[in-house]
């Protein structure tokens, strides 16, 4: 050990540190400030940027003694007495936190860059920001919210953040109100699942296979229990209850017990009195393994002589759709266009890795802390594997450093529990960003065949598509994903002839499951693609295409729903139409200063479901409670995961309850406090646990609303909830008093609502397989380099039908968000695996959208309410994210006359296409 | 388990720790690099150099523009000095990473690290850069110059055993009236991390405008940066028009080996765009070598 002695945040520190310890891990464990998070370890992703002596650094991998004398300044030191950084505010204010996790290192690489330079442009921003990534904002948000920070503390007038025109609001709802919990993010004081320390704790870690398809012969962990400081060893034989999880499919082993099936498998699992000794033992476990020959393509493995990944085969579902006669489609058809597309398997790069910490309580009961997207999914597959009652098992939900859908499967949760119960002792598995990326589930990658026919004048006859998902060696949900896959894949347009067949394929790569977009993202490149080629071969604008033959009032879907409200995407198409001709540029353009250069731009539409359909149950409950202090409280399991649920919540309570946005607490995913709200996922938190916050704070008005109209002795009809009083003509009632009288009578102030979305049909019988759907349509303008293929996207026009705004600046957030990640989806992201084994096993072989790839983004908001969603809206998490890889790849086209069949786009293979005579 | 990480404040205080830790010991620059790579990071003592006195700037010293082994790559991309006598260096040093890495990450660590195509280190081979090499023998510090190019045995293999040696400094002669460097490369955007191929150059043009002396590296083109020797005798004595760009791109096509990286860029794409990146970095070159001049004139 070694002396460290340092200035943190004005404040003199010191410490024994070991000389291996980087600076990230002794601000956070040995000083306990948690404020600076860890990404990556490996100065990829610069959320854990620290200033020494003024400048910013990774503090990951900066040795702490090297900051030995230095004076350091982290995201807890930029409020000063209380009194938020201009920057600070200006986050908060222009939505620049979303789940949070970065915020502490864009924050203080600002920082920086404001002390240097007080007048930063766009392109200084971009600089600086290079290498600090967000997940969740795209960017836009915190380039404008810099901006207005360097303009306060200038002196100048602030500069309020650009909002999309949406409809009149409400009191609340409708209102770009601040997220409740973004103070908390900015200060640093927001806790994350790896910033709990509990007393006595110990440290996981999981032996992975290591190689993607074996027989497992013999384990040997004598060795590693041997070790100093290692108080459990433990494999299979260890799990007393099941000894699969899955979602859906109880098909993946919480330690592998006969096979191995990739190479993230769980084998063994370790908890030491240090991260160090547990990561040594795990070296120390002898696994003995007869390799077994590996299956790493989805049409391969559908092969008869294939290895088989499981024992009932490779097939994990065939997937059906079927409308009118595709035959006469294509005899009725004047064009037929045919290609083959594919999508790449792609990584969420939360920015947040899985962690759980498992706990045993004085009464015995397990508790898991964890950031889950599905809360009661993990308290049922937790106790499930331990052989204990659900009720045995507490899921306490921290803050989530970003999902996307890549935090709804059991990551540590089962194994953290284990631990704990065996041990006695709270057990943390925290994953290092390696461990993340080659365990979890992935966006499937998919192969395609399309066949579309249209008319002479563009009318849509028919659509034959195949298409091939690889879900890896387990489920997941990639029955489910390639279902919405399926029943997208004719895109948001009325075809009277329709046949699609989808295979989700057992392989023996990473998992494949949720990913927001949820298959349709991946269906919206082939559709769309298609559609411009068809477009390009009949001499029809895009535009024109798809207005021809977008879904409206009255269509068929491909499953048979007729569309009877709701459907903006006409409105989406012209409101995007109408931007496009006021830019003013051609199509296709050159620009003299930029001779090797051209400019183009391209178009797109989607659709995405809101909520699971397919005739699932699909249900939220929520909790609410009015206070004696004329608070109240909103509670139900589901997830906030940067998307802003937190405060649509609480403008819906405030909003029906008539008390003060900042007077609405939000307590989330607590199983023993807060009921069901089902899983986040499918865009359906705001329609499904927006509409159960809705009803029961309406049914707790109510009943406020008998004993205030007794107290006031009025009609109860007449009374009106607002401000935080009951009030009729001329008299009022603080809200508080009526709750305490409420109490007196012996009334419960709290009370709580089961909201059942309206039933779905299944695929093949017809009827609504969804109760609604969002819209969209975007453009995007790119710019090709004719000498060297590289691909720039400039901007994109965007235009979302999300039936009622009711937080605008969220929604913002979300949509630009949705449009840099699926920029990345276009142009950057691929997670690449060999035979089976993934070569993308660290962040500097990833590649996601940085700051200098965001876009002029200019996003307008249709909104064409749906009857039953809350004040009309409908889902948002995932629409944006959909159309602007085809708008991308359709730019592309019209630049270059090169069809992208592959993702992501390549500009070698690019370059090499454009040289083809 | 790291055992202790040193920061000496000489260089013969830390040549003296090399040679005390008989091979348990090893160099460190800013680590951007080296602890990244886990599989490499595992000696027992570090020795940071970064703080060496003497060994934090840049300066011009002896007709040389000298760079300490501390100098970070925000330094070098900041460094009036060489922006004006070693644009290359600039260029290339002012796009590794961001702006985290730069502040730590020093080029002494990037041509220790020893990779065919890092930015700074091709920039460095077409400034005609030399490297220090100090070392502690029998009591005392010994010291060095070497030509850059005798740094390299192989990819990611230093010449410089870093338990015993440090680079202690670099140096180039700095560009004069007539005369400019430049760097160009292309990234990919997916994949890893690496630059797909960079090309440096520096140029000196006589009265009449023709090519007086020429310096090009050039890189992936083999296991060590590569010097494009050929492609430099062709442009001596000629002026930089569209002719002598073609021809010199073909020159160089002739002279490199480029080959096909997995998930990173294939062969015909790199010879694809090495006469790009050619043409990009002589013009530069030109135009700054003509502005050199007009300052001069005035």
């Amino acid at each position: 050990m070694a002396r460290l002695t340092l200035t943190i945040n004005g404040e003199v520190r010191s410490a024994e540190v070991a000389p291996g310890a980087f600076l990230a891990e002794v601000l956070r464990e040995t000083f306990g400030l948690t404020g600076t998070k860890i990404g990556c370890n490996e100065a990829e992703c610069g959320i854990c940027t620290v200033l020494v002596d003024g400048v910013p650094v990774n503090s990951c991998i900066y040795p702490a003694l090297k900051a030995n004398g230095a004076h350091v300044q982290t995201v807890e030191g930029l409020a000063q007495n209380g009194q938020l950084h201009p920057l600070q505010q200006a986050f908060i204010e222009h939505g620049a936190v979303q789940c949070g996790f970065c915020t502490p290192g864009l924050l203080m690489t600002a920082k920086a860059l404001l002390d240097q330079n007080p007048n930063p442009s766009e392109d200084d921003i971009k600089h600086a920001l290079k290498d600090t990534y967000c997940r969740c904002t795209g960017y836009v948000s915190v380039i404008s919210a810099i901006r207005d920070a360097a303009a306060r503390l200038r002196g100048e007038p602030p500069i309020p953040p650009a909002l999309p025109h949406t409809r009149e609001p409400l009191r609340f709802v409708g209102r770009p109100l601040p997220r409740p919990d973004a103070v908390a993010k900015v200060t640093g004081a927001a806790k994350y699942t790896d910033d709990y320390v509990f007393p006595n704790m110990l440290h996981g870690a999981t032996l992975r296979a290591g190689i993607p398809h074996a027989r497992i012969k013999r384990i040997d962990t004598s060795k590693a229990k041997a070790l100093p400081g290692v108080v459990a060893v433990l494999t299979h034989e260890d799990v007393p209850g099941s000894k699969n999880h899955g979602l859906v499919y109880e098909d993946w082993p919480v330690l592998c017990y006969d096979k191995v099936r990739y190479v993230g498998d769980a084998v063994a699992i370790v908890a030491a009195e240090t991260r160090e000794i547990a990561e040594q033992a795990i070296k120390l476990i002898e696994v003995e393994y007869e390799p077994l020959p590996v299956v790493d393509d989805p049409v391969a493995a559908l092969a008869p002589d294939a290895p088989k990944v499981h024992e009932q085969g490779n097939l994990l579902k065939h997937i059906h759709v079927e409308k009118g006669d595709i035959e006469q489609g294509f005899a009725e058809a004047d064009v037929i266009v045919e290609g083959e597309y594919q999508t790449a398997t792609t990584e969420h790069a939360f920015l947040e890795p899985e962690c759980s910490i498992g706990r045993v309580t004085e009464d015995g009961r397990i508790e898991v802390y964890v950031g889950s997207q599905i809360p009661y999914a993990d308290r049922r597959q937790v106790a499930k594997s331990l052989g204990v009652p659900e009720e045995q098992v507490r899921i306490v939900g921290t803050l989530i450093g970003g999902g996307f859908g890549g935090k709804e499967d059991i990551a540590g949760q089962i194994h953290a529990a284990l631990l704990a119960k065996v041990t006695g002792r709270p057990v943390k598995m925290l994953y290092r960003r390696s461990e993340s990326l080659i365990f979890h589930p992935k966006r499937h990658a998919v192969k395609f065949k399309v066949k579309v026919g249209a008319k002479r004048d563009g009318t849509l006859t028919a659509m034959r598509i195949e298409l091939w998902g690889d879900t890896g060696a387990y489920a997941s949900l990639g029955d489910k994903v390639m279902t919405r896959a399926a029943t997208h894949a004719s895109g948001p347009y009325e075809v009277p002839h329709v046949k699609i067949d989808c295979y989700a394929v057992y392989t023996n790569n990473v998992p494949a499951g949720a990913f927001r977009g949820f298959g349709v993202t991946q269906s919206a490149f082939a559709i769309e693609s298609a559609i411009d080629e068809l477009a390009h071969r009949l001499g029809i604008s895009p535009i024109e295409i798809r207005r021809k033959n977008a879904l409206r009032i009255g269509s068929v879907t491909n499953t048979g729903a007729v569309i009877r409200e709701s459907v903006g995407l006409l409105e989406c198409i012209e409101r995007v139409e109408q931007a496009l001709k006021a830019e003013g540029t051609p199509w296709v353009f050159r620009k003299p200063e930029q001779p090797n250069k051209v400019y183009a731009w391209g178009f797109a539409a989607a659709y995405k479901n809101t909520g699971l359909g397919g005739g699932a149950p699909d249900r939220s409950e929520v909790e609410v409670e009015a206070f004696e202090d004329g608070t109240a409280e909103v509670r139900t399991s589901a997830a906030e995961i940067g998307q802003g649920l937190v405060g649509v919540l609480a403008s819906i309570a405030a909003e029906e309850l008539g008390v003060p946005y900042e007077n609405v607490r939000v307590l989330l995913s607590d199983t023993d406090r807060t009921p069901d709200g089902g899983p986040t996922t499918a865009s359906r938190q705001t329609f499904v646990t927006g509409n159960a916050a809705r009803l029961a704070s309406v049914k707790l008005r109510e009943r406020l609303a008998a004993v205030a109209a007794e107290m006031l002795d009025v009609p109860v009809e007449a009374l009106r909830f607002e401000d935080g009083y009951v009030r009729y003509n001329g008299k009022a009632v603080r809200l508080a008093e009526v709750v305490r009288q409420a109490h007196a009578e012996g009334i419960s102030t709290r009370l709580s609502h089961l909201y059942e979305a309206p039933k779905t049909q299944p695929l093949g019988t017809g009827g609504d397989m969804h109760f609604a759907f969002s819209y969209a349509a975007q453009a995007a303008l790119v710019e090709v380099d004719l000498e060297t293929g590289e691909v720039n996207c400039l901007k994109v026009i965007s235009a979302t039908d999300v039936g009622r705004a009711i937080n605008p600046l969220a929604l913002q957030g979300q949509i630009e968000g949705g449009i840099v990640m699926c920029l990345g989806n276009a142009l950057t992201e691929e997670f690449i695996q060999e035979k089976g084994v993934p070569y993308t096993n660290r962040f500097a072989r990833y590649k996601m959208p940085s700051i200098r790839h965001t876009p002029q983004i200019t996003s307008f908001i249709v909104e064409d309410p749906t009857a039953e969603g809350p004040y009309g809206a409908k889902g948002v998490g995932e629409i944006s994210s959909i159309p602007t890889t085809p708008a991308i790849t359709n730019a592309i086209f019209a630049a270059t006359g090169v069809r992208v069949r592959k993702l992501p786009v390549d500009q070698d293979a690019l370059l090499r296409a454009m040289r083809v005579p | 388990m790291r055992e202790a990480y040193l920061i000496p404040e000489t260089l013969e205080e830390a040549t003296a720790l090399l040679a005390r830790y008989q091979g348990r010991a090893r160099v460190v620059g800013g680590g951007t690099d080296y602890f990244v790579d886990e599989a490499h990071n595992g000696a027992p003592v570090l020795i940071d150099v970064t703080r060496l006195r003497g060994l934090r700037e840049i300066r011009e010293e002896h007709g040389y523009v000298f760079i300490g082994c501390g100098v970070t790559h925000a330094q070098i991309a900041a460094s009036a000095l060489l922006q004006q006598s070693g644009t290359a260096l600039v260029e290339a040093c002012g796009q590794i990473g961001g702006p985290q890495v730069r502040n730590v990450a020093t080029l002494a660590g990037n041509i220790a690290h020893a990779l065919p195509a890092a930015d700074g280190t091709l920039a460095l081979l077409a400034l005609g850069g030399e490297i220090q090499v100090a070392w502690h023998a029998e009591g005392e510090l010994r010291a060095e110059w070497w030509p850059l190019a005798r740094a390299f045995k192989g990819p990611g293999q230093s010449a410089v055993d870093s338990t015993r040696q440090i680079i202690a400094a670099m140096r180039f002669k700095p560009t004069g009236a007539g005369e400019a460097s430049a760097f160009a490369r292309v990234m990919r955007p997916q994949g890893v991390a690496l630059p797909i191929m960079g090309v440096a150059a520096r140029l000196k043009f006589d009265a009449e405008g023709r090519i007086e002396a020429a310096a090009i590296a050039t890189g992936p083109a083999g296991p060590v940066p590569f010097r494009a020797v050929q492609t430099e005798a062709f442009l001596i004595g000629r002026m930089l028009d569209e002719a002598t760009l073609d021809e010199a791109a073909q020159v160089l096509l002739g002279e490199v080996h480029v080959r096909t990286s997995p998930h990173r860029a294939t062969a015909a794409y790199r010879r694809a765009v090495l006469p790009v990146l050619l043409r990009r970095a002589l013009t530069q070159c030109a135009t700054r070598a003509q502005r050199t001049l007009a300052i001069h004139e005035r």
